[in-house]
Formats: C-alpha cells, structure tokens, sequence
C-alpha cells in the first residue's frame, strides 16, 4: 500500500517539475517549488514507513519548516524587485 | 480490531495517493495560474491530510504518530499562507484573474 501512494507522489513530483520548467510566469514556477516541497515532505513520511526507518519524520519536519520559509522569502524578493521596477518605471515616466 | 484499522487506513492511504496525483495533474493542465493553484492547494490538504492519517493509524500510540501530527500541523499553517502570499503577489504584479470560461491561452503564446 505504500508502495501505491509512494508512486503517487513521485508522479505528482514529475509533474510539478514539469510545471516549473513550462510555467509561462514566475508564479507557476515558484506554485511548482511549493507544491514540489510539500510533495517531498509526504514522500518521506510515506517512505519512513516503508522502509522501516522512522528517522526520516525528522528530516519531513525539518524540511516543511525549511520549504515554506523559502517559498515566503523567494516571493518577498520577487515582491521588492516588482516594486522597484514599477517605481523606475514612474520615474522615467517623469522625467521624459 | 486490527483488520479494521488496517482496512481504514488503506482507504485513506489510498484516496490521499488519488487526491495527490490529481491534484499534481490540475496543477500541470490546468489553464492559468489561479486555476493551478486551486489544483495544488487541493493536493495540500485533502493529499497530505488523507497520507498523514492514514500513516498515523498504521504508526498506532508511538512517537511516530505525533511527529506525523506535528507534520500535519506545520502543513495545515503554512500551505495556506504561502498560497495567499503567492496570489496576491501575483495580483499585486497586474496578473489578472480571467472571468467566464477561460480558454488553453498557453498554447498559442
């Protein structure tokens, strides 16, 4: 049975990935990242009990931390870069 | 006793494998970026919520089953909020949600 849901998830992975490569704006790209993060959590739980090694929840709870923080920060940047464009934008609006 | 467990836990094991996959193919097919978000946030919470239960029935009363709880918990707060940031950054930078029935514009562009 884990082996199904295992097969699932890498498949949902793949996908995800293939989104990331295609997405026409930076927003699919980093929706993918998330979604590939979130995946990679279930993969290791799921794996941790299929392979009898429940060490692997440790490093699920790490990277769930890990994954949203980055996604957060990845999109603070994006957010200032996008501000600071518009705001050049304006100031060459002005001067010409 | 057993049995039943195992059985409830396949079940939930097994329909969060189907909401995970699905939602993994909304994510890729679907048309426009909020269209895809509702796909992946769909593999976030029934996806993760259904694996996670149904890896803590199997784990039973152990260690395992509250760090899976810590997991859910972790997951049930952040996706959400990293979904909202995610939209109204995209909203902030004019990417307009469409209205009516959306056409595949990915193709032709």
């Amino acid at each position: 049975m884990y082996y199904a849901v295992t097969v699932a998830t890498l498949i949902t992975m793949a996908m995800a990935l293939g989104r990331a490569l295609l997405g026409p704006t930076i927003y699919d790209r980093l929706l993918a990242a998330n979604m590939f993060g979130t995946k990679t959590v279930l993969l290791l739980s799921v794996v941790a009990f299929l392979y009898g090694r429940p060490n692997f929840l440790d490093l699920a709870l790490v990277y769930a931390l890990i994954n949203f923080i980055g996604v957060i920060a990845v999109l603070e940047f994006i957010r200032e870069r996008a501000d600071r464009e518009k705001a050049e934008e304006m100031a060459s609006d002005e001067s010409s | 006793m057993n049995l039943a467990i195992d059985i409830l836990s396949w079940i939930t094991l097994t329909a969060g494998g189907a909401f995970v996959f699905i939602g993994g193919l909304g994510a890729l097919r679907m048309p426009n970026l909020y269209t895809r978000m509702h796909a992946a946030s769909l593999t976030d919470t029934m996806g993760a919520g259904l694996i996670l239960v149904g890896i803590m029935l199997q784990a039973g009363a152990t260690l395992a089953t509250i760090k899976l709880a810590a997991i859910l918990l972790f997951l049930l707060l952040t996706s959400p909020t990293a979904s909202n940031a995610l939209a109204s950054a995209a909203i902030l930078s004019g990417l307009q949600p469409e209205e009516g029935p959306v056409i595949h514009r990915d193709k032709t562009e």
